[in-house]
């Protein structure tokens, strides 16, 4: 039996006027793809940025399990271990390429960043696997000395991606990663995910208001609605038989395909 | 005789939010019991739950009472009570379903999609592209379109990737929601001829067909669902 | 030697001033190449001018010290006479040209030639001390950066550099790992002095005035500038000698000599060239 790689229990993040995330409770397993969805205002993205230990909770647990099988307790890390795992255990996609990606660098030295963060310092090796993410993500070695800020919407998407998997992180943290996106450009993105995460393993919590983005990509989804979550199951079961009168009205309002 | 489905007093009743409350109830106390080697049709009225019986025996709907016993791993799973991570294991390694219509995946080919199964399997790609080869050219998908998304194909060619991707991998259990609605007599004789080896290899098949020939030809038994009492409707 | 103008106290700034500044300058050296806070001080010329430079030296000059100031290098220039001259004002300790006489050195963007020894000391006048500046606008970041050690960020500014030039075109202000632990900025000096930074017996020292911030490298501390595997650390060298000295080994300035474009190369370090040419004269 696999243990889980991030489980939480009794998760709260408190902002005071009702907004924030509360008692939240969920197991993750390593190669897992889970979608939080939720109308804006649900506290989906207090919930990724607390589980990221970008916010401190209020109250609860965090556990998650390094690649050594060690267990860290997110919500009383020091700072520099909770940086350490950052770098080498976890990656961030965020929905502003301008958050997650430095736009006055290339594209090679932002792929590159997390590389040498972790020691590497042959010049010639970094350029080779910025150049191969390139080919992966579907931009092409022959752009590695542009900058961010000359790519299209759906490119700098896909460059995160790349800046993020070119460490091989077994977790990665996705906030609304297809939100600014035209819908064509989104299905090129969201496919490209898919089969990264496929054949790389790594474990994935996506925030996203658009269940058609969790059905592409995610196995299991919690819904979310004013901080809490009030159902939690397989993807394709949440699509198809939704329990709780928000999730139905949730799935009652996407765009038939 | 191994049992692989030991399905008991299930009841499942929709209830709509969105109108209001409205309650329907579709499945009540129904147990289906199926054994490793037969193949059991689902037979009833439309709306009379058939579907909605083949999607709670694969963790798709949720039934309100009962338990849904797979045998996976050589184990019993209770599939009502199952963690998210269970269902998910017991699909890839048990449970194979065949749905009426394709879920299309942007960009990905028609090889690729039926290949998928047998690399969660752990075949090399390689092995798992050529296998997929082989049950496209016996579905008759002209090997031009292999290569293709399917979001283009016509019904019938989508029903064969389908069917591809569902039986690929030779799970013990196979549950079928009409794999033969929209096919020809020669792509339907292949497809019966499919079911027949999986049920010949020691699978547990529940099928909904919608003619009686294909019924005849593959199924041995046949469960009539029951219709569930309007008790509780709402007013 | 100057009289001392009894109207401004010794060194021009008041003693706890100095006391604070010496505080700081205690915890940089126990920490090297750590950015230490301190309250600067108005001093009576601009930001950008060596107001860091001018503290740090005014907090540590003694009676007995001799002072040197140069700046790129040359002891006559505006900056370099204007400082001699107001320290010589305010302090009255002597003051000189040589390199192996001073004890204490104030200088702008050169380390000479001349090798240092133990018990001198430089004093640098820093315009920016964080190397991660411009690579990151945020102070709080900044020295997150720092107490965590994560240096990647500057490494990035190199793989820039070789990716748009084919080797890294950063010539001064070449940033250094100091002692192993902090990354630094060697203030503006040409790379070439890099190395003299590197296990050097005298003591260095760095204020930036308008940033507020001093730091140091202790004698003798490990001092490595950055670099990659496949492209190592390299100095300048040039094709040519000193037009006035004939020197091969020390840093050259060019000097357009007239309107059709005729170039000079002569020693940066007006010291050691006139001392090299001295030497010179002695044996012909």
């Amino acid at each position: 039996m696999t243990r889980p790689i991030l489980s939480t229990r009794g998760l709260c993040k408190d902002y005071g006027n009702g907004q924030g995330c509360f008692d939240i409770d969920f197991e993750l397993y390593p190669g897992e793809v889970l979608g939080i969805v939720g109308e804006s205002g649900s506290g989906k993205s207090t919930l990724l940025a607390t589980l990221a230990g970008k916010l401190a909770a209020d109250r609860g647990q965090v556990r998650f399990l390094d690649r050594d099988g060690m267990a860290h307790e997110l919500t009383c890390l020091p700072e520099a271990e909770r940086r350490r795992l950052a770098r080498s255990e976890w990656g961030y996609v965020t929905q502003h390429a301008r958050d997650g990606l430095r736009m006055n660098v290339s594209a090679g030295a932002n792929i590159s960043e997390r590389l040498m963060a972790l020691g590497e310092r042959h010049y010639g090796r970094l350029r080779e696997r910025a150049g191969d993410w390139l080919d992966k993500v579907e931009i092409g070695a022959d752009r590695l000395d542009d900058k961010p800020s000359a790519f299209s919407g759906g490119m700098q998407q896909r460059l995160q991606i790349a800046r993020n998997l070119v460490t091989q992180p077994r977790l990665v943290f996705m906030d609304e990663p297809t939100g600014g996106l035209d819908v064509s450009v989104q299905a090129r993105f969201l496919d490209l995910t898919r089969r990264l995460v496929h054949d790389t393993g790594i474990a994935v919590i996506m925030v996203t208001h658009d269940l058609g983005v969790a059905r592409l990509l995610a196995q299991r989804t919690l819904v979310m609605q004013r901080g809490r979550v009030v159902e939690t199951g397989l993807t394709d079961q949440i699509l198809d038989d939704p329990q709780h009168p928000y999730s139905q009205l949730l799935v009652s309002s996407i765009l038939q395909a | 005789m191994t049992l692989m489905i030991d399905a008991q007093h299930l009841s499942k009743t929709f209830i709509l939010h969105q109108q209001g409350g409205l309650r329907l109830p579709v499945l009540s106390d129904v147990s289906l019991a199926v054994a490793a080697g037969e193949c059991v049709a689902l037979t009833g009225p439309s709306g009379a739950g058939k579907s909605t019986l083949l999607k709670a025996l694969y963790g798709n709907y949720l039934v309100q009472a009962g338990s849904i016993g797979i045998r996976h791993d050589g184990q019993w799973l209770d599939m009502v009570r199952a963690r998210p991570d269970q269902i998910a294991e017991a699909r890839r390694h048990t449970l194979g379903y065949v749905s009426q219509f394709l879920r299309v995946i942007p960009r990905v080919g028609a090889l690729d999609i039926v290949a998928e199964p047998l690399l969660e399997w752990g075949w090399s790609r390689a092995q798992a592209l050529a296998e997929a080869g082989g049950w496209l050219a016996r579905l008759n998908i002209a090997e031009r379109l292999w290569h293709l998304p399917p979001a283009t194909f016509s019904g019938g060619e989508q029903q064969r990737i389908n069917i591809a991707r569902g039986m690929i991998a030779p799970r013990p259990i196979l549950l079928l929601d009409e794999p033969t609605a929209s096919l020809d007599a020669a792509n339907r004789a292949v497809v019966i001829e499919l079911m027949s080896e999986a049920r010949r290899r020691g699978a547990a098949l529940v099928g909904i067909f919608h003619d009686e020939a294909t019924r005849d030809a593959i199924a041995n038994r046949i469960f009539s669902v029951p219709t569930a009492r309007l008790e509780e409707q709402a007013v | 030697m100057t009289e001392r103008q009894w109207q401004y106290n010794f060194g021009f700034l008041d003693e706890n001033t100095k006391r604070m500044l010496r505080r700081g300058l205690l915890k940089a050296v126990a920490i090297p190449g750590y950015q230490v806070p301190f309250g600067s001080r108005e001093m009576p010329l601009p930001y950008g001018w060596g107001t860091g430079g001018i503290q740090l030296t005014a907090s540590i000059i003694g009676k007995s010290d001799v002072l040197k100031v140069i700046d790129q290098g040359a002891d006559d220039t505006t900056n370099a006479v204007n400082i001699r001259r107001f320290f010589a004002r305010v302090t009255g300790v002597a003051t000189t040209t040589r390199t192996a006489d001073a004890t204490l050195i104030q200088t702008r963007h050169r380390i000479p030639e001349t090798a240092l020894c133990e018990g001198q000391i430089m004093v640098f006048q820093v315009p920016e001390p964080e190397p991660l500046r411009t690579l990151e606008a945020s102070e709080v970041e900044t020295r997150k950066l720092h107490a965590h050690q994560e240096y990647g960020l500057m490494h990035v500014k190199l793989y820039e550099d070789i990716a748009r030039f084919g080797h890294v075109a950063t010539s001064y202000d070449y940033p250094v790992l100091v002692n192993g632990r902090y990354l630094a900025s060697p203030s503006p000096i040409p790379k070439f002095d890099n190395p003299k930074l590197d296990r050097s017996p005298a003591l260095m020292l760095f204020g930036a005035g308008r940033e507020k911030r001093l730091y140091a490298i202790p004698p003798y501390t490990a001092v490595e500038s950055l670099a990659f595997e496949d492209h190592p650390f390299a100095v300048q060298r040039w094709p040519h000698v000193c037009a006035l000295c004939g020197s091969g080994d020390s840093y050259l300035d060019e000097i357009i000599t007239d309107d059709a474009g005729h170039r000079l190369f002569v020693c940066s370090d007006s010291d050691y060239c006139q001392a090299q040419r001295t030497l010179q004269e002695g044996m012909a």
